[in-house]
């Protein structure tokens, strides 16, 4: 199987390393030194798997031939024109989403008619440079079909993953997954950007009136509501996901955080905007979720 | 009479400088910044901006040097209270003791070390520029009342309001002063967190609707608390709120808890925030949204 992966940040770079293992990978970067770095130095992947892939990369999509599974591993906002490039071409592939928040799948299937397979990850890694990235949490990667997709193709794709190190697992519906997530991320990775605190013990505790683990145990609790309305029962709960990532021991910097302090756009609108949408439209009252969203927008607004 | 102002920051001065232009009127100030104390005794306390004045009086950082007075004008910034009273409350032993600082809770924490209080409201501004050196920003009013559980008699906080006025800090004496003790605490607790989060000026938080629309959300819920202790506030924060915002008052204003947060210097949303939430608590008035944002600003404070 040849396989595409459209974006090489920290979650483009670890399935791309991995995947290259295990059968052809070419990878399609935005830049044109990152494209070169791969294509001199290969992927190098440490922390908990070490080793060098070799693969193709490259920063113009004309330059693409023909794919079985495109991966579009952009972020959220970039998923946009990574679909526009890819639009109109690569009939036989079937396409891949892995981004937060909710949307990636419209977003594709406006631009092609390809299958679309839904993903959720949980796993996280630290670019150090454009060839090298560390493997950072091994938490799985959660596959479905979006729309008629047979589910076989999504069975085959997690397969393809596990054999290449990563941890995965297909399921027959991925919205409960990805509910549990949208959830847990709009509420933490929102009181980051915030507070700038990485997520750390702070985030469960509740001790104290003011301490913070009481307004995300109710940013989830709306989230829950939302998702009620929706129809969806939820894989996880984000209260408790938010609890066991604060107990592993090493604080981990939400990529909000990272986007704030580094005063680039975040995925806000696709996270915290597709959770309050979801909100208004079901008739479900979310005063703290719009309150965060909304910061968030302002604090952004403070430096773009 | 004698008058101690406790606590000689920007605010503090302004008493200070103006009533020692009295000839009937002993100032002495309290302050713990030993440069801007030596600086006040060798060359007096200068105010120079929205008017220009020295003043001559007696300022020392050792509270045992003080003399019984007859009042005592506090002015620290909320978190310290309680230590200052404490250090200083001998020399009030048949004085009476007003607080013109920002926030909720101030009154109680000197009723706990003095007999006589003064609840006191003021909105005059400044900045301090050098040691004995003030920006004298804003004029503004004052209003001193009794507060209720511990109160000063009306005959003095009469005598204090007097003197203030006189001294060209104009002042009233009401019998019920929480109205604009409120008016200001929930103007505060709905816009300067919110510069301070998402680090934008007054007048920009004011022009994005959807921000616009949660700092309305923290005034209503302060005007509900307000109004469950049967408090009639003076003006509507709205209309202040609106008034600030325009390009010739306050636009470019970052409200001060924005610089405390530029600076990381502790905040006063303890007193702000969560001094609405508390009296919230008191009178069974839900204040989600003033509860969220205490825990959001604390939680920045926490990042430090």
């Amino acid at each position: 199987m040849r396989i595409c992966v459209v974006g090489a940040g920290s979650i483009g770079s670890l399935l791309a390393g991995h995947l290259a293992t295990v059968t052809d990978v070419v990878v399609l970067t935005r830049r044109t030194e990152h494209a070169r770095a791969l294509n001199e130095h290969g992927l190098r992947v440490s922390g908990r798997h070490d080793f060098t892939a070799r693969m193709t990369a490259m920063s113009d999509p004309r330059d693409l031939s023909d794919f079985d599974l495109g991966i579009v591993a952009t972020k959220a906002n970039g998923v946009e024109a990574a679909a526009e490039s890819l639009g109109g071409r690569f009939a036989g592939a079937t396409m891949m989403t892995v981004q937060n928040g909710l949307g990636a799948e419209e977003t594709m299937r406006a631009h092609g008619d390809w299958p679309l397979v839904s993903a959720v990850t949980f796993m996280s890694g630290t670019k150090h440079s454009d060839s090298h990235v560390e493997y950072i949490l091994d938490t799985p990667t959660w596959l479905g079909p979006y729309g008629d997709t047979p589910f076989e193709r999504v069975q085959e794709i997690a397969q393809l993953l596990v054999d290449s190190g990563l941890k995965a697992e297909a399921l027959p519906n991925l919205l409960p997954a990805q509910w549990s997530k949208l959830i847990f991320n709009a509420t933490v990775n929102g009181v980051a950007a915030l507070t700038r605190l990485p997520h750390d013990d702070h985030y469960a505790a509740e001790d104290e009136l003011a301490d913070l683990g009481h307004l995300v145990h109710e940013l989830v609790e709306e989230g829950k509501r939302v998702a009620t309305a929706a129809g969806v029962e939820l894989h996880d709960d984000p209260w408790e996901m938010n609890v066991l990532a604060t107990k592993r021991g090493s604080a981990h910097y939400p990529s909000m955080l990272e986007d704030v302090d580094a005063r680039r756009p975040t995925e806000v609108e696709l996270i915290n905007g597709a959770l309050v949408r979801e909100a208004a439209r079901r008739g479900v009252e979310a005063p703290l979720q719009t309150a965060v969203y909304r910061l968030v927008k302002a604090r952004e607004a403070s430096y773009l | 009479m004698r008058v101690c102002v406790v606590g000689c920051g920007a605010v503090g001065s302004l008493f200070a400088a103006n009533l020692a232009r009295l000839e009937d009127v002993e100032v002495w100030a309290y302050d713990l910044a030993q440069e801007h104390v030596d600086a006040i005794n060798r060359d007096g306390l200068q105010l120079s901006g929205a008017g220009d004045v020295v003043g001559r009086l007696r300022a020392t950082s050792d509270a045992g040097a003080l003399p019984a007075c007859d009042f005592g004008i506090v002015a620290t910034k909320a978190m310290h209270t309680s230590a200052a009273i404490a250090a200083t409350a001998h020399a009030f032993g048949d004085g009476c003791v007003g607080t013109v600082q920002n926030g909720l809770g101030n009154e109680e924490a000197l009723a706990e070390h003095v007999e006589r209080v003064i609840r006191g409201t003021t909105f005059p501004a400044g900045k301090i520029v050098a040691p004995g050196h003030v920006q004298w920003d804003v004029k503004g009013d004052t209003t001193f009342g009794p507060f209720e559980p511990k109160p000063a008699p009306a005959g003095e906080i009469e005598r204090l309001a007097d003197a203030c006025t006189r001294a060209g800090m104009p002042a009233t004496a009401v019998a019920d002063a929480r109205g604009p003790q409120w008016r200001k605490v929930i103007f505060n607790a709905s816009t300067n967190p919110i510069g301070a989060l998402t680090g934008l000026t007054h007048g920009r938080v004011c022009e994005d609707a959807a921000l616009r629309a949660l700092v309305s959300g923290l005034v209503d819920e302060g005007k509900a608390v307000a109004s469950a202790q049967a408090i009639e506030l003076d003006a509507d924060p709205e209309d202040l709120i609106d008034h600030a915002a325009r390009p010739d008052v306050a636009y470019d204003h970052k409200a001060s808890m924005l610089q405390d947060v530029e600076a990381r210097r502790p905040t006063e949303i303890d007193f702000l925030n969560g001094g609405i939430v508390r009296f919230g608590d008191e009178h069974g008035v839900p204040t989600p949204l003033n509860r969220a944002i205490w825990a959001l600003v604390k939680g920045l404070e926490r990042s430090w």
